[in-house]
Parts: C-alpha cells; sequence; structure tokens
C-alpha cells in the first residue's frame, strides 16, 4: 500500500523559486516587517529546512508558499508560475494538527479529496495514508480521543492522501514528546524518500534539521533576513554522534550566533 | 487538543438515599416501603371518608390506582432480586416516595380535611376526574398547541439559521442584517401581538408569526457567532485543501457552529412555549393556553391544574427530544450537559 502512495507520485516535486519575498503586517497602522527580501530556489523532490529564532517568521513564509496569503513586494513561483492561491497541489502540516473535531479521523483524512469532489474515485487512498501513519485501527475514532502524536500522524495523513507535490511542514513535531519524535523524524524522511515530493521545513530545531533536510537555510531575527546555507549531503538514515553531523551542528549553531552556549 | 485534562470527575451514579445501596436485601426493603408507602395513599383516600358535602366521583378510582401502583412496586422489588433489568428502578425509589408522601398529604389537606379552599385548590381525584371526562377537548388542545408550536418553532429556526449563516459569512449580508437583528431582535416577540392579530389574516397564522419571531432571534444571534467564532485554522485547512467557498460553509462553518445553534435551539424553544400560551390566551381560540384561560373563567380549577400538568409534559418533553437530537448529532463533543 506503500508502494501504491509511493508509485502515484511518479510525476514527482514540484520546483520552488522566490524572488526578493518581503513581507509585513499591518500593526495599529505601523507596518511590522517580518520577510525582508527573501530569494530562494527550491529543486524537485528537495528537502529544504528553514531555520530561525522562534517568531522570526518562517510561518509566515509558510503561508506565503501554501498561498494562504500573498507577500507585499516579491514574488513566488512553483513550476515556473506565480503562486496567487492555495492549492492542493502544496499541502500544508501545521503545528497544531487542527483536526475537524466533528469529524472522525476517517473523515479527517477524507477531508481534501471530498473538497475536490474525488471521494467517490480515490476512496481507497484513504485507507493507504491510514495504514501508512499506522492509525488504521483508530480510522472510526474521533480527534479528542487521540493523544497529540496520534492527532500529528492523523494531520499528516490527511495531507499525503492528496498527493502533495510540494509539502510544506510547519514545525510539525513541535508539540510531540521526544520518543514520537524521533520515531516520526524517521518516518518523515522514509515517506519522502518513498515518494519524492518536495519538502520545506519548518523548525527552530537544529538536530531535527540537519537529521531531515538535504539544505538547511538559516533565517535572521525578525524582519527574517537569510543569513546562511548549509548542504548535508550525509545519506540517510544520519546519525547524531556522527563526527560529520557533530561538525554541521556546530557550523549551524555558529550561524544562529550560538556557538559558545550550546 | 489535550484528551485527558477536561476530564472532569463526576459525581458516582448513587441511588439518593444511602442506606439503600448495593445489597440485595437493603434494596429489596427500598422497594418495599416505596411500595408501603403508596399503599397509604391509597388506603388513606380510601377509607377515610371525603369531608362531608363534597361529591368527588372519583375517590375510589383513585385510591384503586394508588393501590395498583403500589403492588407493582412490590412485585418490581422482588423481581429486583433476580432481574437486574428491575435494579434501574431503585435509583427513582427516593423520588416515588416522595411523591407518594406529596399526594398523600395534598389528599389529607384537600379532600378529607377541607384545609385548602375550594374551588381553588381541589383534591388529586378532581384532577383525575378532569383528565378521564375531559380528555377530548384536552387532547384537541394538545394537538392544537403542537400543530401552531412545531409549525412556528420549525419555521423561525429555519429562517434564524440560514439568516445567521448569511451574517457570519457574508460581509454584505451583515451590513444589511445586522442593524435590522439589533433593533427589532431584543423587542418581545408579545409586544408585536396586536399589530400581527390585525396585520394577519386569521390568528393561527399571526401566532405561526410571533412564535417564528420569538424562535428565530436567539437561533440567528447563535448561529452568526458560531459562524463568526469558527478558528480561522479550520479554513485555512481546507483552503489548501482545494475546498471551494460552498464546502467553507456546508462543511466547516456549520459543522463547526453547530453547539451554538443548539444553544440558540433551545433558547428559542424556550420563547416559542411564552409566546404560544399567550397567544392562545389572547387570541387562538384553541390550544392548553385557550383551555387554560376557559377554565380560569368557568372557576373550573381542575381542568386548570390538568391543563398545566398537560403542558409541563409536553414542554419538557420537547426539550428532553432537542436534547436527544443535540447528543446524536454532536456525539463527536465530549463534556456536554446530560438533561
Amino acid at each position: 500500500m506503500v508502494a501504491a502512495i509511493a508509485s502515484d507520485c511518479a510525476v514527482r516535486g514540484s520546483t520552488l523559486t522566490l524572488r526578493e519575498v518581503s513581507h509585513s503586517f499591518d500593526l495599529e497602522g505601523q507596518p511590522l516587517p517580518v520577510l525582508d527580501r527573501i530569494s530562494m530556489q527550491v529543486r524537485r523532490g528537495e528537502f529544504v529546512a528553514l531555520l530561525g529564532p522562534s517568531g522570526c517568521g518562517k510561518s509566515t513564509l509558510l503561508r506565503l508558499v501554501a498561498g494562504l496569503d500573498t507577500p507585499t513586494a516579491g514574488s513566488l513561483l512553483t513550476e515556473g508560475s506565480e503562486i496567487e492561491a492555495p492549492d492542493p497541489s502544496r499541502v500544508v502540516v501545521f503545528q497544531d494538527p487542527t483536526l475537524y473535531p466533528w469529524r472522525t479521523v476517517w473523515s479527517n483524512v477524507a477531508l481534501g479529496l471530498e473538497a475536490r469532489g474525488l471521494l467517490r474515485t480515490h476512496r481507497g487512498r484513504i485507507e493507504d495514508a491510514l495504514r501508512l501513519v499506522g492509525l488504521m485501527s483508530f480510522a472510526n475514532a474521533y480527534p479528542h480521543q487521540l493523544s497529540g502524536g496520534m492527532a500529528q500522524r492523523a494531520a499528516l495523513a490527511r495531507a499525503l492522501v492528496n498527493d502533495p507535490k510540494l509539502l510544506i511542514l510547519d514545525e510539525p513535531l513541535g508539540q510531540l514528546d521526544s520518543l514520537t519524535r524521533i520515531a516520526m523524524q524517521a518516518e518523515l524522511v522514509s515517506l519522502w524518500q518513498r515518494s519524492n515530493f518536495t519538502a520545506l521545513l519548518v523548525t527552530h530545531d537544529v538536530e531535527e534539521a540537519l537529521l531531515l533536510a538535504g539544505r538547511i537555510i538559516v533565517l535572521s531575527e525578525r524582519p527574517a533576513r537569510i543569513k546562511a546555507e548549509v548542504v548535508n549531503s550525509q545519506p540517510y538514515p544520519r546519525h547524531r554522534g556522527d563526527p560529520h553531523f557533530v561538525e554541521l551542528r556546530r557550523e549551524v549553531f555558529e550561524h544562529l550566533g550560538l556557538d559558545e552556549a550550546w | 487538543m489535550s484528551s485527558v485534562i477536561d476530564e472532569v470527575p463526576r459525581p458516582s451514579e448513587k441511588s439518593g438515599f444511602g442506606f439503600f445501596e448495593s445489597s440485595t436485601t437493603r434494596s429489596l426493603i427500598g422497594g418495599l416501603s416505596v411500595a408501603a408507602a403508596w399503599l397509604m395513599v391509597a388506603a388513606l383516600t380510601a377509607f377515610w371518608p371525603d369531608k362531608p358535602e363534597s361529591d368527588w366521583v372519583y375517590t375510589g378510582g383513585f385510591a384503586l390506582a394508588c393501590g395498583a401502583l403500589a403492588l407493582a412496586l412490590a412485585l418490581a422489588a422482588f423481581a429486583g432480586v433476580r432481574f437486574v433489568a428491575f435494579q434501574r428502578l431503585q435509583r427513582l425509589s427516593p423520588w416515588l416516595l416522595a411523591l407518594a408522601l406529596f399526594l398523600a398529604a395534598w389528599e389529607a389537606v384537600t379532600a378529607k380535611l377541607g384545609l385548602l379552599p375550594l374551588p381553588f385548590f381541589p383534591p388529586p381525584q378532581a384532577i383525575v376526574e378532569v383528565v378521564i371526562d375531559d380528555w377530548g377537548r384536552l387532547a384537541e388542545g394538545i394537538f392544537a398547541s403542537a400543530r401552531l408550536l412545531a409549525t412556528g418553532y420549525f419555521l423561525g429556526a429555519a429562517v434564524g439559521f440560514v439568516t445567521g449563516v448569511a451574517i457570519g459569512w457574508s460581509r454584505l449580508a451583515g451590513y444589511w442584517i445586522h442593524p435590522v437583528l439589533r433593533f427589532i431582535g431584543p423587542l418581545p416577540a408579545t409586544a408585536w401581538l396586536p399589530l400581527a392579530f390585525f396585520v394577519f389574516p386569521s390568528s393561527f397564522s399571526a401566532s405561526i408569526f410571533l412564535i417564528a419571531l420569538a424562535t428565530g432571534f436567539p437561533v440567528t444571534v447563535l448561529t452568526w457567532s458560531g459562524v463568526a467564532c469558527v478558528k480561522s485554522a479550520y479554513y485555512d485547512i481546507a483552503r489548501t485543501l482545494g475546498a471551494t467557498q460552498r464546502f467553507l460553509v456546508l462543511k466547516v462553518a456549520i459543522p463547526a457552529a453547530m453547539p451554538h445553534v443548539f444553544v440558540g435551539l433551545f433558547m428559542g424553544l424556550g420563547n416559542s412555549f411564552a409566546v404560544l400560551v399567550v397567544a392562545e390566551m389572547l387570541g387562538v381560540k384553541a390550544g392548553l393556553g385557550w383551555y387554560l384561560q376557559w377554565a380560569q373563567g368557568w372557576a373550573a380549577y381542575a381542568n386548570m391544574y390538568a391543563a398545566l400538568l398537560l403542558m409541563a409534559f409536553l414542554c419538557s418533553g420537547l426539550i428532553t427530544l432537542l436534547f436527544r437530537l443535540r447528543d446524536r448529532l454532536l456525539s463527536w463533543q465530549k463534556g456536554v450537559v446530560r438533561w
């Protein structure tokens, strides 16, 4: 069943280009700049992590990529065309699972298919996705009956069912306990390897970024600017104790200005 | 999202009397004492002569009915030793006992001692008499009231719901409807009564309008607030998954607003009872409200109590029905109030 989802994704991921993207919020009449001329290029099937201090504007950047908001200046392109509105080929997994409490796990996962009128033809994908995240026996449970980790896995299944070309992960593991978190990190990597979507992960956890991503973009404090880029070409699965890993971690911390502190 | 924290410890469901707990003999004794209390009501009614110059036709019948209930309760108490199904009755026994004592006292101070003035305080057998002799008119009244209430309530709830969703969703609808709602909504529906009775072709249609108005206001306001309170994250999720506006309204906003909508429906139902009775007393020539008024006009207080009792059953039954519907539709919620 894993193969079924993976092979459906044969189209592979999509590219993503950001050109001089700036964004500011309107705070009591005063513009509050959040993003400052961010430019970057993400290749098909790449796993990129955006790393930065809390509140630096990472999540805002993801909302722009998802098409939920439009930038104040600059442009975002996927596969050469401008991102103007949300599209099911770019799915977000938010920090909070935000399952609909009135729907069972099964119908929460079915949400995207239902919204696009594909429920009848693609019904089988729901079970595949549930099995993939190990929630098959909870298909009929309501969200309030799930633990935090289970809810987040359900949210992941809800995203994967739509066969995304770009999976946007907004600190999806931030609220999990450390054991579940480690397991989910490994699951995310193998999922990405099998399905080959492009992944954009926002996190403030340096180790998580290094474990999952091929490239780490370090952002500054608000307004966020690109401070540095760290490439991690180590093969998966990666190990926290590996000397090269430790070296990279030191480098990333340095970029964050925390080299002495940790 | 936490699944454990809001688990409020609930008082365990026990019978109201501590000494009836658990052991079979105790519950048998409890059940039998309830039966004995009802037997006492029967005996008191049957063997203590009514005060002179009274002509309660159903004194014997009432005594017999109480006796029959006593017998049934005794049998149930014995059956409870063997069958689990009858043990449910144990929870009721303190109430059944209290009810028997109340009836005995009522019987004593009215029919037997004549301490309370007639015709304002008839004995229980007078009410039994009304229910048996005048059941035709009472049934007609129930039917008329139910028809009026149902029509007005459904109309008001439907219009209120649609309006509420419209205000909550569309800025344009909000701009035009909100001021009207603010101006007219708080006006008690009964204030429209004189106007409604001459504008509408019949008192029936006028009452439907009033009941719909009384129901519609709370339903509108709460549906609106429900739709306005939906977490924006719910919309974000649906939008990134390719939802249309229609999907956002029907599958996100409305289900998320349902708990609020039900609060509105409950408030509307309460309001509609009040308007129903007033409308029936003042204009409509049918229904329980009209019966109440009519009975009072003839100083037939027993009839009035009977109608009141039926009305209480009707209203309480409808509220229960609405609670059942809510429990069924909102079974995904937890920690809801049990009616």
